[in-house]
């Protein structure tokens, strides 16, 4: 009897031994090792987008040639996610500690400072000093990565663009319009143009962003550079009426079709490719569209064909039409726990070649300084680096100071605000409730 | 093996691990879950308990209400049609075609197969407007209609992945149901026939109850697959446009993943256990009746 009942309790004891020893390997499976960015990092990793491929093939072009002996010692490993699921697989790694030495920080700046805020992401304005480089990045590019980050360096400018609007030059000639100054001229072209059976802008909807850069745009030239941040700061809402009327003045656009046909459908390449092959007279877009524009596989209108303006002056508003809308490209940072001696050497190394490399082989303009002089690509190259060298005052975008949500919110239905399914007045009081966390 | 049965460590000993499992990958999960639904946060910034703050968030959301009303709309549009759908060609399989049925059941059945998210870029292309005209717009030009974009407005995006989502699942329902057609003894309804009942009569008063075990398996398999809909949304209309089409599977997977706000996200996510849940109950209480009686 007594044999038996302790026979039980060993049994039961087994069980619950096994038990426990399953839940044990069951947690320490989900924690992850948790060394992957506390560790010296055996690879230079680097998590990137599978939509640009300027900064990945620079990178792999530097690790060959200038940076060779850093490359050596730690080498480049690229992967990459589509930037739809970028948030998602960061949230993953930096849950895990598992994040790679350099990555691609968010599609929002909100989540990069959340990145900082929690100490995964390295301060770069001190590990840059240190390395003794930090004068290798261009003024304008910290201080625009300064706006965006709330005073921090917490990327790197692989990238620094300024926006505008890039128009057909034979097209604009053949049918005698003038490069317009204002918002009434740009819509009397566009309106002239359709009227010749020219589709105006080439947008893309399923994007968003390239439609919600029209309202901010005009919201900085009709209310000035602190329209947006007077939002971010609660001192005025996108339901006040000087605000939807940005709103409805992009409506307009796509209410007479100068956005062409179902512009909800056209994705980003879609609508680089209608304007570089002629199809569309006009594009909003960053100087990143440089490297589209050099390319003659893609662009079959010519490079010399090609004009850039900036967004047009709002009449008797309070911003200037030299006030250009800027900004780094995709953040990409340095995570803090594996930034050692050997990715100093990276860093070092990257912040002194990276801006010819890209300039050189990509004609893409970054906030790195190019040491060694690189002849420009093409005429519209030229006008808008010296726009940049010239500029004197920047400003952001509509989503840049927004959270995750405003950003999805806005983007989402922005395509539906150019077609006419939502009215002005409701496409921003959605991204106003988003913004208020409703 | 009824005094293996009998044996309670017997019991405990082949039932225990498969328990352990499922309460592991299952309960477990669920339950951490419901605990994330009482915080605030995600995985970078680290959890804080917020009591109920996302419940009442929850019954004052309009977005969640937007995504109820368009789970439950589709769901039972969906369900109805899948159903009806597989059933009509489970009779036509069982009653017209009979034994040349095989290759008009695997043809049909053929969509099941397919990737989702290959169905979807599948209609996109049929139904879109930009940057080519898609075959269903070209054929509106033919008869002089104008093109539609499909996928700009609420209503003929929802009705698109209605019709793909039948499309795609009909022939798995057709053949579930005919399985239990299959099932219906030959004497009985010989038996019928010879009692003067055929074509509706027959069906209904023959064929529908008898079927009725499966048509209920049919019809929960389905309530609870339209409900917790994902993949063929995310493929087709990505939720748009706007917030349009999106279920509130979406929208749990965007508020936890794409916000960072898990623990509103596990709410959405109970909210979407709790009307299963309340589906499931119902639809069994329904198939409690016994239709040979009715």
């Amino acid at each position: 009897m007594i044999t038996d009942s302790s026979a039980a309790r060993r049994t039961r004891l087994a069980g619950l031994t096994a038990s426990a020893a399953a839940m044990v390997v069951l947690v320490s499976a989900c924690g992850g090792t948790g060394g992957g960015s506390a560790s010296s990092a055996k690879d230079f990793s680097y998590l990137s987008v599978t939509e640009n491929t300027t900064v990945k093939t620079a990178l792999t072009t530097l690790s060959k040639g200038a940076c060779k002996a850093a490359n050596d010692a730690q080498p480049l490993k690229v992967e990459t996610v589509p930037q739809a699921s970028l948030d998602q697989k960061l949230q993953l790694l930096a849950g895990q500690n598992a994040l790679p030495v350099q990555f691609a920080a968010g599609n929002a700046p909100a989540l990069t400072q959340q990145l900082y805020t929690s100490g995964k992401v390295a301060d770069l304005e001190k590990k840059l000093t240190d390395l003794g480089v930090f004068d290798q990045l261009e003024p304008a590019a910290v201080s625009t990565i300064k706006a965006l980050y709330g005073g921090k360096v917490e990327v790197l400018p692989y990238e620094y663009n300024i926006e505008g609007i890039f128009y057909n030059k034979k097209v604009f000639g053949d049918n005698g319009i003038a490069v317009p100054g204002t918002w009434t001229e740009l819509v009397a072209a566009a309106a002239e143009l359709e009227a010749k059976g020219v589709q105006p802008f080439s947008a893309s909807g399923q994007q968003g962003w390239p439609l919600t850069r029209l309202i901010s745009g005009y919201l900085y030239r009709s209310l000035g550079p602190d329209a947006l941040q007077a939002v971010a700061d609660g001192k005025a809402k996108l339901t006040d009426p000087a605000y939807v009327k940005a709103a409805r003045a992009v409506a307009d656009l796509g209410k007479k079709g100068y956005f062409g046909k179902g512009v909800g459908s056209i994705d980003y390449d879609t609508s680089m490719n209608q304007f570089l092959s002629g199809k569309a007279a006009m594009l909003y877009m960053g100087s990143w569209a440089l490297a589209n524009i050099a390319d003659e596989k893609q662009n079959t209108i010519g490079a010399d064909n090609v004009g850039f303006m900036p967004f047009p002056a709002v009449t008797g508003g309070k911003g200037s039409i030299d006030q250009y809308p800027s900004n780094v490209g995709l953040g990409i940072t340095l995570g803090a726990g594996s930034f050692d001696k050997k990715t100093g050497d990276w860093v070092s190394c990257i912040a002194e070649n990276y801006g010819s490399t890209a300039l050189k082989d990509q004609g893409s303009i970054s906030g790195f300084k190019v040491n060694t002089e690189v002849e420009d690509a093409n005429q519209v190259t030229t006008q808008v680096r010296d726009t940049i060298t010239s500029s004197q005052q920047n400003v952001l975008w509509f989503e840049a100071l927004f959270s995750t949500k405003a950003t999805t919110v806005s983007q989402t239905n922005a395509a539906g605000l150019v077609s006419g399914s939502i009215s002005p007045e409701k496409f921003m009081q959605i991204v106003q409730d988003a913004l208020s966390g409703n | 093996m009824h005094r293996v049965l009998g044996d309670r460590k017997a019991v405990l000993i082949l039932l225990g691990p498969a328990l352990l499992v499922y309460s592991l990958i299952m309960l477990v999960p669920m339950l951490w879950s419901l605990g994330y639904s009482f915080t605030k946060g995600n995985t970078i910034e680290g959890f804080t308990g917020n009591g109920l703050e996302n419940f009442q968030h929850l019954f004052t959301d309009p977005a969640v209400r937007d995504a109820l009303w368009f789970t439950v709309k589709y769901a039972v549009v969906v369900t109805v049609g899948q159903v009806v759908a597989g059933y009509l060609l489970a009779l036509l399989y069982v009653f017209f075609l009979k034994k040349a049925s095989a290759l008009v059941r695997t043809l049909v059945f053929f969509p099941v197969v397919l990737p989702t998210v290959a169905v979807g870029l599948l209609f996109q292309k049929f139904f879109q407007v930009a940057p080519q005209t898609g075959p269903v717009n070209s054929l509106l030009n033919a008869v002089g209609l104008d093109s539609v974009d499909f996928f700009g407005s609420a209503g003929h995006a929802f009705w698109v992945l209605i019709i793909m989502d039948i499309w795609r699942s009909m022939g798995f329902y057709a053949v579930l149901l005919f399985a239990g057609l299959v099932d219906i003894p030959e004497e009985v309804l010989e038996s019928a026939r010879l009692d003067g009942a055929s074509g509706l009569r027959l069906i209904r008063h023959i064929v529908l109850p008898m079927s009725f075990p499966v048509l209920m398996s049919s019809l929960i398999f389905s309530i609870n697959g339209t409900l917790k809909v994902f993949d063929s949304i995310v493929a087709l209309t990505n939720g748009g446009p706007g917030n349009a089409t999106t279920p509130l599977t979406l929208y749990m997977f965007q508020t936890s993943f794409t916000y960072s706000d898990y623990g509103y996200g596990s709410t959405i996510a109970l909210l979407l256990t709790v009307v299963c849940l309340m589906v499931t109950l119902v639809v069994f209480r329904v198939s409690r009746r016994d239709l040979t009686e009715g």
